[in-house]
Formats: C-alpha cells, structure tokens, sequence
C-alpha cells in the first residue's frame, strides 16, 4: 500500500501526495517562479508584496501578466500595510496531517488596500479558539529554505489595541 | 421568451451499483449507468449521436473520474456527431447544460451525458485525493494554481475553503450549527427510503451535534459521503423525442452564470459565490417562479452548500436559510419544498453532481417508490436540480408538464 508522503501513517485521501516542506511538516511549499517570487521573498524585508498595475492603481492577486481592471502590462510588485482583518476562519481538527496543534486556525485575511483582496493563511500569537471575525492583525513571516532558495510563508497575528 | 433550452428534453436516466469500496472498474460503473440511460429511454446504441461528461479523463486524484469521453465512445462503440468532456465547467451540470445547447442548435440528437466516480474504491487502495485540483497536479513537488494559496497555509481540503464560506454566513446572518443540522438530518431520513443510498442509520440532533468536527462549522455529518458510482442522463432534442418509451422530461431553463471572480477565497461575496449567478440567469429564463418548484435536488457536498444554493434560487431571502430549514418540516417529503429526496450526497452518496439531475427526474417520472414525492395533484410536476459551489455552479429547472 502506497504511504501518503505527508501524513505518513495514513494511505493519503486528502494530502495531494505532495512532499511537505523539509523544516516544517506541515506545510506544502509553492512552486516559486518568476511570476511570484515577490510574493513568497517579500518577507526578507518584512514586506508583504502584490502585484500592482502602475496605471490604474488595481492590486492583482494572485499575479498574472495583464491588470485584470485596463488590460494593461505596467506592473510592478508593491508593499501592503501589512494590516488586514480577518473576514472569515475555520477552527481545522480533521488530522489532514499528523500535527501536534489540532485544533488550528486557518483565516482568510482581507487587505484594507482593495476591498476584496484576500489570502488564506494562518495566526500566530494567538490561541486558536480566540480567532474572530473583524479581527485586526498584522502580518508576520516564517522563514523556510535555504540560500538561495530562501522564502518567507506570510502570516498574522492580533493588532495589539 | 428566447429559450432554446426548451429544445431539449430528458428522456431517460441510468444508474450502475452505488457503493462504498465496491472493488469495482470503474469504466465498467461508468458504461453500466450509460448503458442503463439508453434503455430507459428506449434507444438503440446507433440513436446516440453526443456524448458529455464532467470532469473528463485525467482529472483530480485518483477515484474522481471513472473515465472520459475517448473510453466511453470506444467501450460502446458510437458514432458521434458532438462531444464534450472537461472539468472547465458551470459545475458538474454544466456538461448537461451543453448537452441541451447542442440538441438545441442540431449538432446532435441524443446525448448520453455522464459523470462516475470511484473514490471509495480509491482510498481503500490507498490511491486516493483530489491531486489535481485546482492545479497542483498529483505527484507535483511543489503547491501551484490554486493549491499555491491553500497548501503552504495547511488549508489542505476543499472541506476548509468552504468552511470559511459557512463561518462567514454564521457571522454575517446568525446562522447555527443546528439550523445546518436540518440538511444533514433530512438527507438521512430520506436516504433511509433509497435503496443505493450509503448511510441509512437515523441521525438525531444530538447525534449531529456530538459527532467529531472536521473543520469548524463543518463535523464530519456536514461532509458527504466518497462512494463509488455511476450516472447517466439522455439529453434528446424535443422535436424528434416524438413517441419515446417515457414521457420527456422538459428542460424548462438552465443557469450557467458566473459574474465573480472563478476563484475560492477572491470571490467578492463569499456566503454565495456562483451559485448567485448560475440561479439568478435561471430565473431570468423563464416565466415559473420559485414557488412553482415542487421538489428540489440541491447539491450538498457540504450541508451549507444546500443553504447556499435555497437563497441563490429565490427559495428564501439572502441570509435567511437557517431559519427556513429550522425544524426541517418545510424540507421533509410532506413539506412545502421536498429537498434532496434521495439522502444527497450526505448520506446517499458522493455520485457529484449528477445523482441530483438523476433523482429530480426519479420524482418528475413518478418512480421514486417508498420515497416518491406526493402533492394534491399527484407526482410533482416541477423540479429543480443544482449543483456545486464556491466558483463552480450550474442549476436546471425541468417540468413534465
């Protein structure tokens, strides 16, 4: 019987038979290329980084090679804030993988930049059962990898008041 | 009305074994529920000229296709005038709603539209996962397409994206985890009466509620059932379905929109998503209004996704779907909006999409047996089938009248 590579005591189900990250178990790296790094390195200088059209200012996520808004080609990667609110979460018991933190919270984060500009990622400093929705956070980076394949899975933690 | 769906009818329906882990090919599930549509409808092997399925071959991990389009035609041997096979679609429906568009533009007469799966059989092998989705790909090295903002955040299963969706609608209308009983809870009673169903066992609330979480709000009674499993519906073209074994079943008007953006978590409202879109063209294409709906087949591959799809098609108000199932009284066989009559996929069976056409055909013909739909006037004459959620969503409304 063929050993899912992820949750290694389970025939895998659910975890895409993909290899987890050699630092962290529990997380599936990203195929980075040209189109995103900027997304997945900004964390070396604490910057979450998306992809901006120059020209009418539309924040383009995930990146692709025309601004969804004009059509046009002038993009350039750009920092957020770093702040966002959490707009909605899900407490995940299901044991997906062997991980010591069941029950862990996974949130989609929505950027005061552009209503509608979102990512999934998870919280730190905070205990699980405590994640709300309106919740002010700030982002924060786990770094994975070596040089030069370095790169930076972005995280959220509360805005202290 | 300019409606050229209703060139297209439904003239039979098939359905091979239903189980779990049932060992079986799945090509042979897949041919022996197509095999099963074309006698029901009274054809012969040279009257189907069209051919359609979702997702197709090589899609997804292992168990979540049966086979494609190339496989069938070659296994039954048919001349083909029009086919259509792939996962880029108003949901798992979408592959009937073309089917209807062809016979309707005269590409084709009959087609026998599929969909199979075997995923029960596929993780008792140990083969299982829905590898491809989304992009990633089974046996990539690294998370990309979709997979690339869901696996590096352990948001691992499509459980946990749509989880977020139902966190969001709790929050946004007060919904609660015992209102999203009511789908779970009415899928079990009825599926108690379907011979094929895959959980028969009664469910309580207090079973329900004490059951193990999946990912909140979702326990694992709000997740369906992986079984394995094929279905197949004819789609014929209404003016040479003249004289058919079975009364045609009409396409009354389909929904097939998404005006969102195709994406999980970039959606601009997220407590619907497609399922606004695909049911808000439907309506737009006919003169019946959701009142005339006497039974309705909604998909349920999550419990919310049924309270999703009662607000998108006008069933109830925005929002207002938990206290529209509380009880579960307006939902039961007897009751106002008989819902997903053959247990769903929650406890019929994961059969994806297709089993709702299937059992919405079951009612409109009159063969549903121990669980068959009674109003005043007799078997119901109205019926909708919807199905998927999040970016993917396709809905048909049909009628025997």
């Amino acid at each position: 019987m063929t050993m899912c590579q992820i949750c290694l005591t389970q025939p895998g189900t659910h975890c895409y038979g993909l290899p987890p990250m050699a630092d962290n178990p529990f997380r599936v790296p990203p195929r980075i290329t040209k189109q995103n790094s900027h997304f997945w390195t900004g964390g070396a200088e604490g910057k979450l980084n998306f992809l901006r059209c120059q020209d009418c200012q539309h924040w383009i996520h995930p990146a692709q090679p025309v601004c969804p808004e004009c059509w046009g080609k002038n993009l350039k990667p750009e920092a957020t804030s770093g702040l966002g609110e959490v707009y909605s979460f899900t407490l995940n018991t299901q044991q997906w993988v062997p991980a010591p933190d069941h029950p862990y919270a996974i949130v989609l984060i929505e950027f005061p930049e552009q209503k509608g500009l979102r990512l999934t990622s998870n919280m730190i400093n905070c205990k699980a059962e405590d994640v709300k929705i309106g919740m002010k956070v700030k982002v924060a980076f786990e770094e994975h990898g070596s040089d030069p394949k370095k790169f930076y899975v972005p995280v959220f933690e509360p805005v202290e008041n | 009305m300019s409606n050229n769906e209703r060139a297209a009818v439904i003239t039979g329906t098939g359905m091979s074994q239903v189980g779990r882990r049932l060992m079986r090919d799945p090509l042979e599930l897949t041919l022996d529920a197509c095999i099963a549509a074309v006698e029901d409808a009274g054809l012969r092997k040279e009257d189907i000229d069209g051919l359609a399925t979702y997702p197709g071959a090589g899609v997804g991990g292992a168990g979540f296709t049966g086979a494609g389009v190339v496989e069938v035609q070659d296994a039954l041997r048919l001349n083909l005038n029009w086919f259509s096979g792939g996962p880029e679609a108003s949901g798992q429906l979408g592959s009937v709603i073309d089917a209807c568009a062809a016979v309707a533009a005269g590409y084709a007469n009959h087609v026998l539209c599929f969909r199979s799966v075997w995923e029960a059989t596929a993780a008792a092998k140990g083969k299982g996962g829905m590898g491809g989705a989304g992009g990633g790909g089974a046996g990539s090295p690294k998370a990309s397409g979709f997979l690339e903002w869901t696996l590096p955040f352990r948001a691992y299963s499509p459980a946990n994206w749509m989880a977020m969706m139902a966190q969001r609608h709790f929050h946004e209308y007060g919904t609660t985890r015992e209102q999203l009983a009511m789908i779970a809870i009415n899928a079990r009673k009825n599926a108690a009466k379907t011979p094929y169903a895959v959980y028969k066992d009664p469910m309580s609330l207090d079973d329900y509620m004490n059951v193990r979480m999946i990912s909140s709000p979702f326990s694992l009674y709000d997740c369906d059932v992986p079984c394995d499993g094929g279905t197949a519906i004819i789609v014929s073209r209404k003016e040479i379905a003249k004289d058919m074994k079975k009364k045609p079943i009409q396409v009354e008007a389909i929904g097939s929109a998404i005006h969102g953006r195709p994406s999980w978590d970039q959606f601009d409202d997220m407590t619907t998503m497609a399922l606004r879109d695909a049911a808000a063209m439907l309506w737009k294409r006919t003169d019946y209004k959701p009142k005339d709906v006497e039974v309705a087949e909604l998909y349920d591959g999550f419990s919310f996704l049924t309270l999703a799809w009662l607000e998108a098609l006008g069933f109830c108000g925005k929002g207002e779907s938990g206290p529209y199932v509380e009880g579960g009284a307006r939902i039961a066989p007897d009751g106002e909006l008989p819902l997903n009559t053959n247990g769903g996929q929650l406890s019929g069976g994961r059969l994806h999409g297709y089993g709702f056409l299937h059992e919405a055909c079951v009612q409109l013909w009159g063969e549903g047996g121990e669980r068959q739909v009674k109003k005043k006037h007799g078997d119901p004459k109205v019926a909708l089938a919807a199905a998927g959620g999040g970016p993917l969503g396709g809905c048909m409304l049909l009628s025997s009248e």
